[in-house]
C-alpha cells in the first residue's frame, strides 16, 4: 500500500486538478488528505474568506498561504448593524492591510464586511497593490472620500468600487474626477451610500462615459432625476442600475427623455435607489420591467396602488425589496405577477409607530407563500403572526432557506388563539429542511427552541431576540442543531447552565452573542479560562465586570473560536476571559 | 486624574482603563467572599459539571427543569431581566394580545444602570431600546427623507403638533392618519450621529436619544473619549471641566443640516437635536470664530430658549 501511494502524481498536475476546486470546504477537505496535498494546496490556494478578522492573525494567513489573491474578512458582530455593537467594539484591518502589503503585492481583491477602515488603509493600498482590481466595503466605516481619492488616483486596474451601505465621511464628490482620464476598465461602482450633496456631476458624466465596460452602476441621492437619462444614454450596457433621487416636477419632457433613457437599455436587470420617489415618475421605468430580475423599492415612499401597476410590468421577477407600503393587497398582486419570486423583503416604513399605518398582515406573506413556487428567502417586518399562518406557510414552502420575521412589537402572541408562536415556527423548521438562516420574533417559550433542536439540522444562523423562558432554550439549539455556525440572542433568560454544558459545541462554531440575558460573570470567566482556543469577550460600558459580584449577569457577551488567542486591539469597555484575566491589571 | 472624569458605576475613581492596580485586590476579595457565599444558594456550576458537559447532555439532574426560579433568587442582589412575569398590572392596549401568559411587555428600557446595579423599576419608556432590528444604514436614510421633508420647515421651534400637514407625518403615515407617534418616530429614528475627536483618528457615535439635554450628552462623550484616550495611550487629556462651559481644552461643536459649524448648547435641545447633523470635539484654540456664540453669518429666526 505504502509504494502504491507513492507514485503519486506530480506537484504541477496536482496543483492543476486544485485550480479546480473552488469551494473552501474542498479546498479544506484536500489539503488534510495528506502532508504533500497540504503543501500543494496551500502554494495554490489564491482566494481566502475569514469569517471572522479575529478567529486567525494576519501573520498566520500569510505563514500558511504565501499566494493570496483575493481576500474576504468579516470583522464586527451582526447586530453591529442594527447599533446594538458599542461603537469601537474592533474589527480593524489596518493590521491586515499593513501585512499584507509585504506578503501580498499581487493581491487583486480585498472584501471587507462590517470593518473599520480608515483612509491610511486606503492609502496603502491604493499605493501598494499594483494589480488591484476588486474592493468591496460592504457595511464598513471611518473612512473618507479621501481615502476614495486615493483609490481612484492610484489604481490603474481598479474593475469594482462597491461601498455598499458604508458609513463614509463624505468630502464631497471631487474624488470622482480622481480617476485620471486614462482610466476605462470600471465595471462596477457602488457610491450609493454617499451621503453629501455635492456630486461631482461632470467627473461622474465622463467616467460613465469612458468606461465601456461598465455593468453596475449604483448612484447616491445627490445625482438628481434629470441628470439619470443622460448617464444612462451614455451607459446602455448596463445590468445594475441604482438611481438617486427619483424626484422632480413632473415636467413631460424631462420623463419622456427618461423613458427613451431606460428604453436604450436593453440589458438592464436590477434596479434600485428611488429615494424621494415621485411615483408620477415610475411609469418610465415600464420599458425595462419585463426584464427585471432585481427591483429594490425598499426607500420608496410607493403607495399600494402604483406599487401593483408597476409589479403587473415585472413577471420576471425574482427579487424583491420593499417597504410595507405594499400592504396585503400588493402582496397579492405580487403572487399573481411574478412566479418567479425567490427572493423577498418587507421593510416597515414606520417602524417606531405605535399604531399601525399600513394595512400589512400575514396575509401578505401568506399569499406570496402559496403562489411563488421558487420563494426561498423571506425578510418580513409585520405587526401580527399567527401559528396558522406559519403552519401554512411551512407546509407549502418547503424550499425556504431563509426566514425572517420580525414582529415588531416584543413578545407578540398569536392573535387569534393568544397563544404562543412555538408550533408555527416549529412547523417551519420542520417542514423546511434545507432552512439555513432563521430569525424568531413573537411570543416564544422554551418549545420552540426544542422544535428547533430536533429539526433544523441545517440551521447555520440564528437570531434570537425577547424569546424562551428558560436555559432549557439554549441548551436545546446548543446541542441540536448540528450546522449551527453563528448565535446571536438578545434580551432573552439564558444563562449559565446551558453555556456551560455545552461548552464543545462553541468551538464549532464561528460566534455567539448574547445580550441582555443571564449569563453571570463567574461563567464567563470560568468559560475563558477552561477554553483557550475561545474568546470569551464581556462588554461592558457601565464598568468593569469585576466590581461586581460574580453571579452578576454580563451586559453583553460575544464568544468565538480563535486560534489566534486574544486581541489587544479592544476598546476599555470590552474584557477577554482568559486564564490572565484575573491576574492582569486591566 | 481627577475633575470632570465620571467613571458610570464603577465609583472607585480610577483611571478610565478600567480601575487603578490599587483598586482590585480589594474588590476581588470582596468578589470572592461573596462568591463562596452564594454559591451553594444559586445554582453556580462547579468545575466538574463542566467538564461532564462537555459532550454530555444537561438532561437529568432536576437542574433542566428549575428553570429560571432558583437562578432569579440569587439575581436578587444585582438585578435580572424583567419578564412579562414581573409586570402583571402592565396590559397591552393592542388587541392582539390577551392573557397574562401574553400580554406584550411594551419593553424595558435596557439601561445597563437600572436592570444590572438594582432591580429596581423599568423607566417606563415605552420602547424598547434598539428594536426593532433596522440597520443604521436604513435607519439614517430614513431620517435624511424625514429631515429633507422638514428642511424647509423652519427651525422655528414649533413642536411637531403644531404642523398638522407636516410632510413628515403623510409620508411615514400613509393612510394619513393623526397619530401621536410623531414624536416617537422622531426619537426612534435620529439615533446615532458621528462624533469625532481631534487628535484621534477613529470616530465614534452617540446616540441621540439617550439623552435629553446637553449635559448628559457632554458627560456621555467626556466618558467615551476620555476613557478610549487613555486605552490609546494618548496625551493625558485633562478635560478638567466639562466640554459645554468653555473653560476645558476642548469645546464640543456640531455641523448643522445646512452645514455650518456651530457650538453647541446655544439652542433649545430639540431644535440642536433635529438640526445636528455631526459632532467634533474641537481644541479651544481652533473653534475662534465659530458662528453662533458671535452670530455674525446667521440672520436665522433663533426662538428663545422653550
Amino acid at each position: 500500500m505504502q509504494k502504491k501511494m507513492e507514485c503519486s502524481l506530480p506537484d504541477e498536475v496536482l496543483e492543476h486538478v486544485f485550480s479546480f476546486i473552488r469551494s473552501d470546504k474542498d479546498r479544506n477537505a484536500a489539503s488534510v488528505v495528506c502532508k504533500s496535498w497540504y503543501e500543494i494546496e496551500r502554494w495554490c490556494r489564491r482566494r481566502l474568506f475569514i469569517g471572522n478578522c479575529y478567529a486567525v492573525s494576519p501573520r498566520m494567513v500569510i505563514r500558511r498561504f504565501p499566494e493570496v489573491r483575493s481576500i474576504e474578512l468579516k470583522g464586527k458582530p451582526h447586530f453591529a448593524d442594527y447599533n446594538w455593537v458599542p461603537d469601537g467594539w474592533g474589527g480593524y484591518v489596518l493590521p491586515w492591510i499593513v501585512e499584507m502589503v509585504g506578503a501580498y503585492p499581487w493581491l487583486e481583491e480585498i472584501r471587507l464586511k462590517r470593518m473599520v477602515v480608515t483612509d491610511e488603509c486606503l492609502e496603502l493600498i491604493a499605493k501598494s497593490f499594483k494589480n488591484f482590481k476588486v474592493l468591496v466595503l460592504f457595511s464598513c466605516e471611518g473612512f473618507s472620500t479621501d481615502g476614495l481619492a486615493a483609490i481612484a488616483a492610484s489604481c490603474k486596474n481598479l474593475r469594482e468600487l462597491d461601498l455598499q451601505e458604508s458609513d463614509v465621511d463624505d468630502l464631497g464628490g471631487h474624488w470622482l474626477s480622481h480617476f485620471p482620464e486614462t482610466y476605462t476598465s470600471l465595471v462596477s461602482l457602488n457610491i450609493s451610500c454617499l451621503g453629501s450633496d455635492e456630486v461631482s456631476l461632470s467627473a461622474l458624466e465622463r467616467l460613465v462615459g469612458r468606461c465601456t465596460n461598465l455593468r453596475t452602476l449604483r448612484l447616491n441621492r445627490a445625482v438628481p432625476l434629470d441628470k439619470i437619462a443622460y448617464i444612462l444614454r451614455r451607459a446602455p450596457q448596463l445590468v445594475d442600475f441604482g438611481t438617486g433621487t427619483y424626484s422632480a416636477d413632473l415636467q413631460t419632457d424631462v420623463f419622456s427623455s427618461l423613458a427613451g433613457a431606460f428604453y436604450s437599455c436593453k440589458e438592464l436587470r436590477s434596479l434600485s435607489g428611488f429615494w424621494d420617489v415621485v411615483p408620477a415618475y415610475l411609469p418610465a421605468i415600464y420599458p425595462v420591467c419585463s426584464r427585471l430580475t432585481s427591483l429594490n423599492l425598499s426607500y420608496a415612499a410607493i403607495q399600494s396602488p402604483d406599487l401593483i401597476k408597476l409589479l403587473r410590468h415585472c413577471p420576471s421577477l425574482q427579487r424583491l425589496l420593499v417597504l410595507d407600503y405594499i400592504e396585503d393587497s400588493g402582496l397579492e398582486a405580487l403572487s399573481s405577477s411574478c412566479m418567479d419570486l425567490q427572493e423577498l423583503r418587507v421593510f416597515p416604513s414606520d417602524p417606531f409607530g405605535v399604531e399601525r399605518n399600513v394595512s400589512l398582515t400575514e396575509q401578505g406573506l401568506v399569499s406570496v407563500c402559496l403562489a411563488c413556487p421558487k420563494l426561498q428567502s423571506v425578510l418580513y417586518f409585520c405587526r401580527q403572526m399567527s401559528n396558522a399562518a406559519l403552519v401554512t406557510i411551512a407546509q407549502n414552502r418547503p424550499n425556504l432557506t431563509r426566514f425572517r420575521l420580525c414582529i415588531m412589537e416584543p413578545r407578540t402572541a398569536d392573535y387569534l388563539t393568544l397563544e404562543p408562536l412555538d408550533v408555527g415556527f416549529g412547523a417551519i423548521v420542520e417542514h423546511c429542511k434545507d432552512l439555513r438562516r432563521l430569525s424568531l420574533s413573537g411570543l416564544l417559550t422554551d418549545r420552540v427552541f426544542e422544535y428547533i433542536g430536533r429539526y433544523a439540522k441545517k440551521l447555520e444562523m440564528l437570531s434570537v431576540a425577547f424569546a424562551g423562558e428558560s436555559d432549557l432554550g439554549l441548551h436545546y439549539v446548543l446541542s441540536g442543531c448540528e450546522s449551527l455556525r453563528k448565535l446571536e440572542v438578545r434580551d432573552s433568560p439564558f444563562g449559565d447552565k446551558a453555556l456551560l454544558a455545552n461548552s464543545a459545541k462553541l468551538e464549532t462554531m464561528r460566534s455567539l452573542w448574547m445580550s441582555s440575558c443571564s449569563v453571570s460573570f463567574g461563567t464567563c470567566k470560568l468559560l475563558g479560562q477552561k477554553m483557550p482556543r475561545l474568546n470569551v469577550e464581556v462588554i461592558d460600558e457601565s464598568g468593569p465586570p469585576d466590581s461586581r459580584p460574580d453571579i452578576c449577569p454580563v451586559d453583553k457577551l460575544y464568544i468565538y473560536r480563535s486560534v489566534a488567542g486574544p486581541r489587544f486591539d479592544m476598546p476599555p469597555f470590552v474584557w477577554t476571559m482568559d486564564e490572565d484575566y484575573a491576574l492582569r491589571d486591566s | 486624574m481627577d475633575g470632570g472624569l465620571v467613571l458610570l458605576g464603577g465609583g472607585s475613581g480610577g483611571n478610565g482603563g478600567g480601575g487603578g492596580s490599587s483598586g482590585v485586590s480589594t474588590t476581588e476579595s470582596a468578589v470572592l467572599s461573596k462568591v463562596e457565599v452564594v454559591s451553594e444558594a444559586c445554582s453556580y456550576p462547579a468545575e466538574t459539571e463542566l467538564e461532564l458537559g462537555l459532550g454530555l447532555s444537561l438532561g437529568s439532574g432536576g437542574s433542566s427543569t428549575g428553570k429560571t426560579k432558583a437562578a432569579n433568587s440569587s439575581w436578587g442582589e444585582c438585578g435580572r431581566i424583567l419578564t412579562a412575569k414581573d409586570f402583571p398590572s402592565v396590559v397591552s392596549q393592542r388587541t392582539n394580545n390577551g392573557g397574562p401568559s401574553s400580554v406584550a411587555v411594551s419593553g424595558t428600557k435596557r439601561a445597563a444602570e437600572s436592570v444590572s446595579h438594582d432591580s429596581g423599576s423599568p423607566t417606563g419608556v415605552s420602547q424598547v431600546v434598539g428594536w426593532p432590528p433596522i440597520r443604521a444604514y436604513r435607519m439614517n436614510s430614513l431620517v435624511n427623507q424625514a429631515k429633507a421633508q422638514r428642511g424647509d420647515e423652519g427651525d422655528s421651534g414649533i413642536g411637531e403638533k403644531d404642523k398638522p400637514k407636516d410632510a413628515l407625518k403623510k409620508k411615514l403615515n400613509y393612510n394619513g392618519k393623526q397619530t401621536s407617534s410623531a414624536t416617537v418616530n422622531e426619537k426612534g429614528y435620529l439615533g446615532f450621529v458621528k462624533v469625532n475627536m481631534d487628535g484621534i483618528p477613529i470616530g465614534r457615535k452617540v446616540d441621540l436619544n439617550a439623552h435629553s439635554s446637553y449635559e448628559s450628552l457632554a458627560q456621555a462623550l467626556e466618558d467615551m473619549f476620555l476613557r478610549s484616550a487613555n486605552s490609546l495611550e494618548k496625551e493625558p487629556l485633562t478635560m478638567a471641566s466639562k466640554l459645554l462651559d468653555g473653560s476645558s481644552e476642548f469645546v464640543l461643536t456640531y455641523e448643522d443640516k445646512e452645514g455650518d459649524w456651530m457650538l453647541v448648547g446655544d439652542v433649545p435641545w430639540r431644535m440642536f437635536v433635529r438640526s445636528v447633523r455631526r459632532l467634533r470635539i474641537m481644541r479651544t484654540s481652533e473653534a475662534n470664530g465659530l458662528a453662533p456664540r458671535f452670530n455674525e453669518s446667521n440672520d436665522r429666526q433663533r426662538s428663545k430658549p422653550i
